[in-house]
């Protein structure tokens, strides 16, 4: 429990500052991370994937049904936690939102023209299990139109907040969808530099775990920070 | 030749993060042992936190999301560590904990809690300590608050501002994302 976590490699991050995001602007500070030595406070963390969730937590086309299931392209989004060094985190507690099929948010604040979908929160959580593991079922979500250079559209996203066993673990993040040509044109995906790290935000089709006649499946793995090892412990298998 | 994964990289939360997070703050229903931001504890001093994200140009930050992580009031982290979140209100920007004053959980830190700010434009959260100012010995005790200079460490120090209708004692604390005044923020 008392070993360190690898530092944050921020240039596997986005910057701060990026000013073609134009909210960043006013919101990034102007002073370099003060590098601190993580305390006891810092390696560990709540314990929020112990507790038990709603039976239907996971299911974004069922959670919030009124008078059915939600509309849109019925998804499983599933994959693995793992931590820097290829080991499983399990009891990870993974939340997600997202717009509806029509790239519209149930938010008291989303203005966006297209309609609601009575059946659809986009709210959902699940837990990782003993190897890691997570899925959720929803629909693939619309793309929208915002107000950054004139109207700029974001890709189809799911915004993901991951807790792992530590604070420092603590991270929140967008997913994409594979072949979506707003991708590489979305200001929020271009604060990151590097365009591998940008790949590893993109959920691939997988075809093999589809829910035949029912739903399609994106995998989409997620790493957490792990803890530095010594030299004497082995390499974990698979990576 | 690096022989790890890559963690993955953070992108903000967005303006819609109550959805996910909070999502009571949007008048839907809470899930079930969804944290929110009262903490019950009976080990210290119960305290209200409260203050305001403010931008580089002083308005508030009125979709910011905030996590906090602590000791108990016995100093006890692990198991009795508490969580708390909370979101900004959406007009005035003004957020607000209850919790218990923490003790200290290590020798040679000062009592403190850990600070996580997530909002629209923040591509990757922030992370900050809010120290109290009951604390001041061991804070001079302290090695990490010992290596910022004076006006750094007093961005980090939480303010007395009386009690609340309940008679909770009430902590402002502030943060400043950017120039005068700003914030330090951690790489931990
Ligand atoms: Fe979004």
């Amino acid at each position: 429990m008392t070993t360190d976590f690898y530092r944050r490699d921020r240039a596997q991050h986005p910057a701060p500052y990026a000013p073609g995001y134009k909210s960043t602007v006013l919101r990034a500070p102007f002073r370099p991370l003060h590098a601190l030595e993580q305390t006891a406070l810092d390696k560990t963390g709540p314990a929020l994937g112990h507790a038990p969730l709603g039976p239907l937590d996971h299911d974004l086309i069922r959670n919030a049904a009124t008078t059915g299931d939600a509309l849109g392209e019925r998804i499983y989004v599933f994959g693995r936690v793992l931590d820097e060094n290829g080991r499983p985190v399990p009891n990870a507690l993974i939340e997600v939102w997202q717009a509806n099929a029509a790239g519209r948010y149930a938010h008291v604040r989303d203005g966006y023209l297209a309609p609601l979908d009575p059946n659809f929160s986009g709210c959902g959580r699940c837990v990782s299990d003993a190897d890691g593991r997570y899925l959720f079922r929803t629909i693939k979500p619309g793309p929208y139109p915002w107000p950054n250079n004139g109207s700029d559209w974001r890709p189809a996203h799911i915004h993901l907040s991951i807790f792992g066993e530590a604070f420092a673990q603590r991270l929140i993040t967008q997913l994409y969808f594979e072949g979506d040509p707003l991708i590489p044109l979305c200001p929020i995906v271009n604060t990151i530099a590097d365009k591998s790290a940008v790949d590893r935000l993109v959920a691939r089709l997988d075809l093999r775990n589809q829910e035949p006649f029912d739903c399609l499946a994106y995998r989409f793995d997620i790493v957490l920070r792990g803890r530095r090892q010594t030299h004497f412990e082995n390499r974990p298998e698979g990576l | 030749m690096r022989d790890r994964l890559l963690e993955t990289p953070s992108q903000t939360a967005g303006p819609y993060v109550h959805i996910g997070t909070a999502p009571q703050s949007i008048g839907r229903p809470p899930l079930i042992n969804q944290p929110g931001p009262v903490i019950e504890s009976n080990t210290g001093e119960a305290i209200v936190i409260e203050g305001t994200v403010l931008d580089g140009a002083g308005a508030p930050v009125r979709d910011a999301m905030l996590e906090i992580w602590q000791a108990d009031g016995l100093g006890r982290i692990g198991e009795f560590g508490l969580f708390g979140r909370t979101v900004a209100d959406f007009s005035s920007g003004l957020f607000r904990f209850q919790s218990v004053r923490p003790g200290a959980h290590a020798q040679g830190h000062a009592p403190h809690v850990a600070l996580l700010i997530f909002a629209r434009g923040i591509n990757i959260h922030l992370h900050t300590r809010i120290y109290f100012p009951q604390d001041l010995e061991a804070m001079e005790q302290d090695s990490d608050m010992k290596r910022l200079e004076p006006e750094a460490r007093e961005t980090l120090i939480a303010r007395e501002a009386g009690r609340n209708e309940a008679g909770l004692p009430v902590y402002r604390f502030d943060i400043r994302l950017q120039g005068a005044g700003e914030t330090v923020f951690f790489d931990i």
